[in-house]
């Protein structure tokens, strides 16, 4: 399998040289092509600023980031838009569809930013949403629509544009277990049937049961890394929950 | 202490979100300042007692309409706090959290308000003291006098005044603020609203079918006040109509065009998927659907500001313009001849019988030579004929206007017949065209448009005359123009030419002089006319008949002052109304930016860069901003025209140079608070 996403001696420090706080330091991980990644850490081990700096919101203060073989660190001014319009997906939490827009239309803005042509749009947009089995909704308003509904079209704006990777920030943070599930649900189905690769940032343990792999960071550094293999969820959710507890008392927080 | 250290930190770290606030403010406060501080601007310049006159009456009018304008201001004031308290609810949820009472959070909306009070006055002030001095030039301008000397003006009269009007707005927006702290419930406050919008998609056949029929109403509204204004003016209440069929159709045009206007665009698939013309498409559409009736108001506001300001400006040119021609000479005096029924209206038979004697025979009785002021003279009579009135001189053509045309023309006035010989000597003083009649013939001299219309119908018809027992027949199928009586305006409504042995031998009903002076000196005009004017005084008064005067100069002066009071009334009102109507557009788009800056941000992680978001933003405001100027601008092209059909006794010469002043007003404010918004939506909408 080949390495889609390569995070190489990545250090990301803040603050002034009297007050040194390292959010990342030295981290070194990859991820494959088609895997589904859950990174597990408490607030303020650095997930979220791994998360911004893959993102190119945030820059590195040394190392490298390889998205598809591509350095993104040293990307600089209109290719840095480029590479996230081009090569980035965004799951958020609840949904975040633009509420005066319909489906179709939320599916299609994040192709119309890539200044695509109107014909290959139209194809694009049809052939996500009958994967995702959300052809009778697209001429629906976000307010028209279940929370199901709406959880699919958020996953097919995020991966109309044929993402390299998709990226999603404590993506159940807002929601009520239900929302959740259907979610990562959602989530699965986009990396099993479709074969998406996802990153996953997230705290809770249920949230990380749904990926193939979840790596625990503390204090900016790999703490352990665990693979669900053939186990089923129950189990690499026990597991999981072993390693959280190993991680420090203040990770008890899994609703 | 700690309650104004808080109130301070606050404005100076909202300081942007409240530009839109202290922009008006300011702008409110110089412009009160300036418009009230006009009399003292005067005191500098080289003019006479009776201008004096005229700018009190001037000042008066403003001191009026200042009631008016700071109610407006009053309103928008209240408007546009109560916006900025909506964006900072959650901050005061913060302080209730923390345990902060009501009272004192009132207390620290209270300091703020001084604050605010306090730096908006000054400044305000400041820009207002500065602006006056300009206004200074205006004024001079206006008035036709020469700056004697330059000197830096204050009027504290009208400081004084500002504060008090501005300061009562502020307690008012204090009182509100604390109101509506006292309302507040602490979960309100803390819940952002995060209210998810409905949209409805309009029917695009309802929508089609409503926009064409506003258009069709708005064409006959148009209609109404041009190609049928001689119907529509027919009754005072006329007018009415089209301005309640106008607004009607603004508003339901807004309504459906918010429709319409997407449904056309997402027809052009290959714009419409473009960038984030979606987006942006949307977001219009929206924002002017859920505001179509203050779109509505803000268009008629504005449409009201671009006629009175264009019409009041063209107003005053006109009038300067018609002076020199419809006032040639420098004096005229004129005595009608009584007979006895006048003695009902209070004259004895010795003024009766003494008003035969004509002008110049009575001025000698009073031991004025009026020889002796005049450099050259011209003296005339002119006749009246009982049975022979407006009405009559139409003769058959009368039904027909009649039933055509205004009911409020005067047909039983007496129409006034003047020799040939008489008028050409007129003509001749006063530089204007000579005629001749043959013996059998009449003419008509007039100036005022709408009678002149209506008398050429009559003469098209070769309607005939008959005139102290002769028939005649009209030389020319039109009026020609001319006037006889000095005016500051066209208001001759016509005078009947007729060949001298016409008239031969019949008493007259006015005797005239009409003179210029030896002197140029405007002081040594006065003094003579003075002397004239005072012959009431004198106690011979009782036996004679006294002239009237009609001077150059006052014409002139009421003239100048008629056309600075328009003009400033015109520009004071015309710019508040601006103000206010484009600061709730402002602070429409404001809100907007707040309510929507998650949709920004969504775009954002979209991988929009800033440049399209800018842009999109851009489109937005300015699309929201044009919307309701485009509908206002083409109201007004039928607006000014029917204004200028309604003073066109003024003449309207000088359309072009007022709506060129006029654009030059709307682009600066209008462009002035459309730039704040942009910067201001974009401070908003930028991710922390």
């Amino acid at each position: 399998m080949s390495t889609i996403l390569k995070i190489d001696k990545v250090e990301k420090y803040y603050g002034s040289k009297s007050s040194l706080t390292k959010a990342l330091d030295n981290l070194t991980f990859e991820v494959d092509k088609g895997e589904f990644v859950a990174i597990m850490g408490a607030s303020g081990s650095g997930k979220t600023t791994l998360l911004n700096c893959i993102s190119t919101i945030d820059k590195v203060t040394s190392g490298h980031i390889f998205v598809g073989g591509e350095d993104i660190t040293k990307l600089k001014g209109n290719s840095l838009n480029k590479f996230r319009r081009e090569k980035l997906g965004f799951i958020f939490q609840d949904f975040n569809l633009l509420d005066t827009l319909t489906a179709y239309e939320n599916i299609s803005l994040a192709l119309s930013i890539q200044n695509k042509g109107a014909k290959e749009i139209e194809k694009k947009v049809n052939d996500v949403a009958s994967k995702l089995g959300i052809k009778d909704v697209l001429q629906k308003y976000p307010y028209q629509m279940s929370g199901g509904q709406k959880q699919r079209v958020a996953s097919a704006r995020a991966i109309v544009t044929d993402p390299q990777i998709v990226l999603a920030d404590e993506p159940t943070g807002a929601l009520d277990s239900k929302s959740s599930r259907m979610l990562l649900e959602s989530f699965d189905y986009l990396n099993e049937k479709l074969n998406t690769t996802i990153l996953m940032v997230t705290h809770d343990s249920f949230c990380a049961s749904y990926a193939s792999r979840v790596i625990f960071i503390k204090d900016g550094k790999v703490f352990n890394e665990i693979i669900k293999g053939n186990s089923t969820r129950k189990e690499f959710f026990d597991k999981i929950i072993d390693v959280v507890t190993l991680l420090g008392g203040e990770e008890n927080d899994n609703y | 202490m700690t309650t104004i250290k808080l109130a301070f930190r606050n404005i100076k770290k909202s300081f942007k979100d409240y530009a839109i606030y202290f922009f008006t403010l300011i702008l409110g406060v110089a412009i009160f300042y300036v418009f009230n501080s006009i009399e003292s601007q005067t005191v500098l310049l080289d003019i006479t007692e009776s201008t004096y006159d005229i700018i009190d009456t001037l000042s008066n009018m403003l001191s009026g309409a200042s009631v008016f304008v700071a109610f407006i201001l009053g309103f928008l004031i209240i408007y546009a706090s109560r916006f900025l308290m909506k964006r900072r609810n959650k901050e005061f949820g913060i302080y209730m959290l923390l345990g902060m009472s009501k009272r004192k959070i009132s207390m620290i909306l209270f300091f703020e308000t001084i604050l605010i009070g306090i730096i908006s006055l000054a400044v305000g002030l400041g820009l207002g003291v500065a602006l006056s001095q300009l206004m200074s030039m205006l004024v001079a301008n206006m008035f036709e006098a020469d700056m004697t000397r330059y000197e830096f003006i204050f009027s504290s009269d009208a400081c004084i005044k500002t504060l008090i009007y501005f300061g009562i707005m502020y307690v008012i927006v204090m009182l509100f603020n604390v109101i509506n702290v006292g309302k507040c419930k602490l979960i309100d406050l803390i819940q952002t609203s995060k209210k998810s919008e409905t949209v409805k998609m309009k029917n695009p056949m309802l929508c089609t079918i409503v926009f064409i029929l506003s258009v069709i109403a708005l064409g006959y509204a148009y209609w109404l006040v041009t190609g049928g204004v001689n119907e529509t003016v027919q009754t005072p209440d006329g007018i009415i109509k089209p301005i309640i069929i106008g607004a009607v159709a603004t508003f339901f045009l807004f309504w459906s065009l918010s429709g319409l206007m997407l449904k056309i665009v997402m027809g052009m698939k290959n714009l419409y998927v473009k960038g984030l013309n979606t987006f942006t498409l949307r977001q219009v559409s929206s924002k002017i659907n859920t505001t179509v009736f203050s779109m509505t108001i803000i268009c008629l506001m504005l449409f009201v500001t671009i006629c009175v300001l264009s019409s009041s400006l063209s107003l005053k040119n006109s009038m300067t313009e018609n002076l020199n021609a419809l006032a040639p000479a420098d004096i005229q005096l004129s005595i009608s001849v009584k007979d006895d029924s006048w003695l009902d209206q209070g004259y004895n038979k010795a003024q009766i019988e003494n008003s035969k004697l004509g002008v110049r025979k009575t001025l000698e009785a009073f031991g004025i030579n009026i020889d002796d002021y005049l450099q050259e003279s011209v003296e005339y009579n002119s006749y009246r004929m009982d049975g022979l009135t407006f009405g009559d001189s139409l003769g058959d053509s009368l039904e027909y206007i009649k039933s055509n045309t205004t009911s409020m023309i005067p047909y039983s006035m007496q129409e006034e017949i003047m020799t040939i010989s008489d008028y050409n000597k007129i003509a001749r003083f006063y530089g204007n065209e000579e005629y001749t009649l043959a013996d059998d013939e009449y003419m008509i001299i007039a100036d005022y448009d709408a009678m002149i219309a209506i008398r050429n119908i009559a003469l098209e018809n070769n309607q005939e005359l008959t005139i102290f027992g002769h028939t005649l027949k009209p030389r020319y199928q039109e009026c020609k123009y001319g006037f006889v009586e000095m005016a500051s305006n066209h208001i001759n409504s016509g005078i009947i030419i007729v060949p001298d042995a016409v008239v031969g031998g019949k008493e007259c009903s006015y005797n005239s002089i009409i003179g210029n002076y030896y002197t140029d000196s405007l002081d040594e005009q006065r003094e003579i006319q003075d002397k004239i004017k005072t012959m009431i005084q004198n106690p011979l008064s009782a036996e004679y008949s006294l002239p009237n005067v009609n001077s150059k100069a006052d014409i002139s002066e009421a003239s100048i002052g008629l056309g600075a009071l328009v003009t400033f009334l015109g520009l004071y009102l015309g710019i508040v109304f601006l103000i206010a109507s484009v600061a709730i557009l402002a602070l429409k788009e404001l809100t907007e930016s707040t309510d929507n800056k998650e949709r920004y941000a969504v775009l954002r992680k979209l991988g929009a860069d800033e440049k399209m978001i800018n842009k999109s933003l851009f489109r937005q405001i300015a699309i929201f901003f044009m919307f309701p100027l485009i509908v206002a601008v083409i109201h007004s092209i039928f607006g000014i025209t029917f204004c200028s059909y309604v003073i066109s006794t003024f003449g309207n010469k000088h359309l072009l140079p007022s709506i060129i002043m006029t654009a030059i007003f709307i682009v600066v404010i209008y462009g002035g608070y459309f730039l704040i918004t942009y910067f201001s939506s974009k401070n908003i909408i930028k991710e922390r």
